[in-house]
């Protein structure tokens, strides 16, 4: 037995023999432990970006065999998911749950479960600023198409302006599905960065009297009325956009489940132990296909650092910042046609990011007015904005998929 | 079959043509939605209204008249049992002030006393 051939083996099979191998690897390494610090110290995200960027830091160690993306490369339509099974390590497994299609949806069921629709459908005009504000999804796309990227790279990266991260990830799954971990943390990071990015957009595109303005209480809705809207919901959109019935259902589902009082336990498991669940999983395998280092088939880099990543997280800023002036726009004209009486920040917060946007529209409202208390007028625009964005994505998908 | 439209670069006409139409339609939804919520509020309310309006007419009938009512089922009640109250020179909240003190006095419950007229004496 020679001791030293053992030794020899295993210091050539060791992680820290490859770590240099490609200087992407530890780059990403880095980079995944800077976003872990935003995560733990500074609070960005934190339910998400811990398990994003520690699935990042397991993908991107070397020849430890838990994701192995080459698996998942080429025509989505011929991936050899017995493969997969047979020879992927566990977070190819999990991944599994993102390639199908699986956890966004599963998400969606959850954020349901914990939407109140009720301010929304006391002021259905409230669904114009949730279309409003997909106006980034839209520009994004024809700007990426311009920078060079095909159309399914284009939509995905352009609907991080629906700042929806389910809705986000189901479509970059099934469109661009090598775009996954940037557009993933795009959409998450700028979702966290919402109050920094909004309210020089607000203040620029509104006035002192317009900010001021205090909008009165809306009416309250009936519970039957609540019943039925996610039944109506679901029949009328899945039959004017199919492709868009896995997110639209289990959305509405999910708000079913809170609103028809006789599913309470079900309602709890997706609000609380189903939603927790599915994020770590998401989270984790989201971040794991971030590596650094990734053949294409032509032999260049399509890992995660390269070109394509820096653009994508310029675009997403545009795209959310259009998404912004989309729903502020309408906002205005909205204050306008009613002779005053809707505040035009409340348009902002139909770019989705529940609850996060409509919080910086209270808190913008109340700047200018102290005595201003937007924030229930801002949830209507802001679950409007769910659906609006679930449409775009529809819309998307059933073009290009 | 292959979508003709998925991976390939567009010009800026296309793209252009397309978002319009994606934009298009995420409104048309919406706004088709907003005319969903609206009938569906006033059908929901309009219903619960006409159910609640004969249960309200037969749960709500004057105390004083249910109890007539309980005792005698032919009896009419006389003309001002019902509230019909007639004030002279003298305001509501001192006619529910005086309606409250013979009531106390006479150990009975208001709903089974019938005032028919309050005057004040000068």
């Amino acid at each position: 037995m020679d001791i030293g051939n053992i030794i020899s083996k295993l210091a050539q099979e060791s992680g820290f023999a490859n770590l240099f191998l490609h200087w992407e690897t530890p780059v990403m390494i880095i980079i995944a432990c800077v976003l872990l610090y935003l995560a733990i110290v500074k609070k960005f995200e934190p339910l998400l970006l811990v398990g994003i960027a520690f699935g990042m830091l397991l993908s991107n160690l070397p020849f430890n065999g838990m994701m192995n993306m080459e698996l998942f490369q080429g025509d989505p339509k011929t991936i050899d998911y017995m493969r997969i099974l047979h020879e992927g390590g566990l977070l190819d497994i999990l991944y599994l749950g993102v390639k199908l299609g699986i956890y966004p949806c599963l998400i969606f069921m959850g954020v349901g479960a914990m939407t109140d629709f009720g301010p929304m459908l006391s002021r259905p005009s409230s669904m114009i600023l949730g279309a409003a504000a997909q106006l980034g999804v839209y520009c994004a796309f024809m700007l990426a198409l311009g920078l060079g990227f095909n159309t399914n790279e284009a939509a995905s990266i352009g609907i991080i302006g629906g700042a929806d991260g389910p809705t986000a990830i189901f479509l970059t799954a099934k469109l661009a599905p090598h775009l996954l971990g940037p557009i993933a943390i795009a959409a998450y990071s700028y979702m966290a960065l919402i109050p920094l990015i909004q309210p020089p957009i607000m203040r620029a595109l509104t006035t002192e009297k317009e900010r001021k303005t205090i909008m009165n209480q809306d009416l309250p809705v009936s519970k039957s009325t609540k019943i039925i809207f996610p039944i109506a919901v679901t029949i009328f959109i899945v039959l004017v956009l199919p492709s868009v019935a896995p997110l639209i259902g289990c959305l509405m589902l999910g708000n079913l489940f809170k609103e028809c009082m006789v599913t309470d336990r079900l309602s709890d498991t997706a609000q609380n132990a189903l939603m927790n669940i599915v994020t770590i999983f998401l989270a984790l395998t989201v971040g794991a296909t971030s590596v650094g280092h990734l053949q294409g088939p032509d032999g260049t880099n399509i890992g995660f650092l390269s070109l394509g990543t820096v653009k994508i997280i310029v675009l997403g800023l545009f795209a959310f910042s259009f998404s912004t002036v989309g729903g502020l726009i309408f906002g205005k004209i909205m204050y306008r046609l009613t002779g005053g009486k809707v505040n035009p920040l409340i348009g902002s917060a139909g770019v989705s990011a529940v609850p996060m946007a409509a919080r910086v529209s209270q808190v913008e409202g109340q700047r200018a007015n102290p005595s201003n208390f937007l924030l229930m007028h801002a949830m209507g625009p802001n679950v409007a904005g769910v659906i609006g964005s679930a449409v775009a994505a529809g819309f998307l998908l059933a073009v290009f998929g | 079959m292959t979508n003709p439209l998925s991976n390939i670069s567009l010009g800026v006409v296309d793209s252009f043509g397309i978002s319009l139409l994606g934009f298009a339609i995420v409104f048309m939804v919406l706004i088709v939605l907003l005319v969903v919520i609206r009938i569906l509020r006033s059908a929901v309310e309009s219903f619960e209204a006409s159910k609640a309006a004969p249960a309200a007419a037969a749960a709500v009938p004057a105390p004083a008249a249910a109890l007539t009512a309980a005792k005698d089922p032919n009896m009419v009640p006389a003309k001002g049992s019902l509230g019909d109250i007639k004030l002279h020179d003298v305001d509501d909240k001192t006619a529910a002030l005086l309606m409250a003190i013979v009531a106390d006095e006479m150990q009975a419950p208001l709903n089974e006393l019938r005032f028919l007229s309050i005057r004040e004496k000068k």
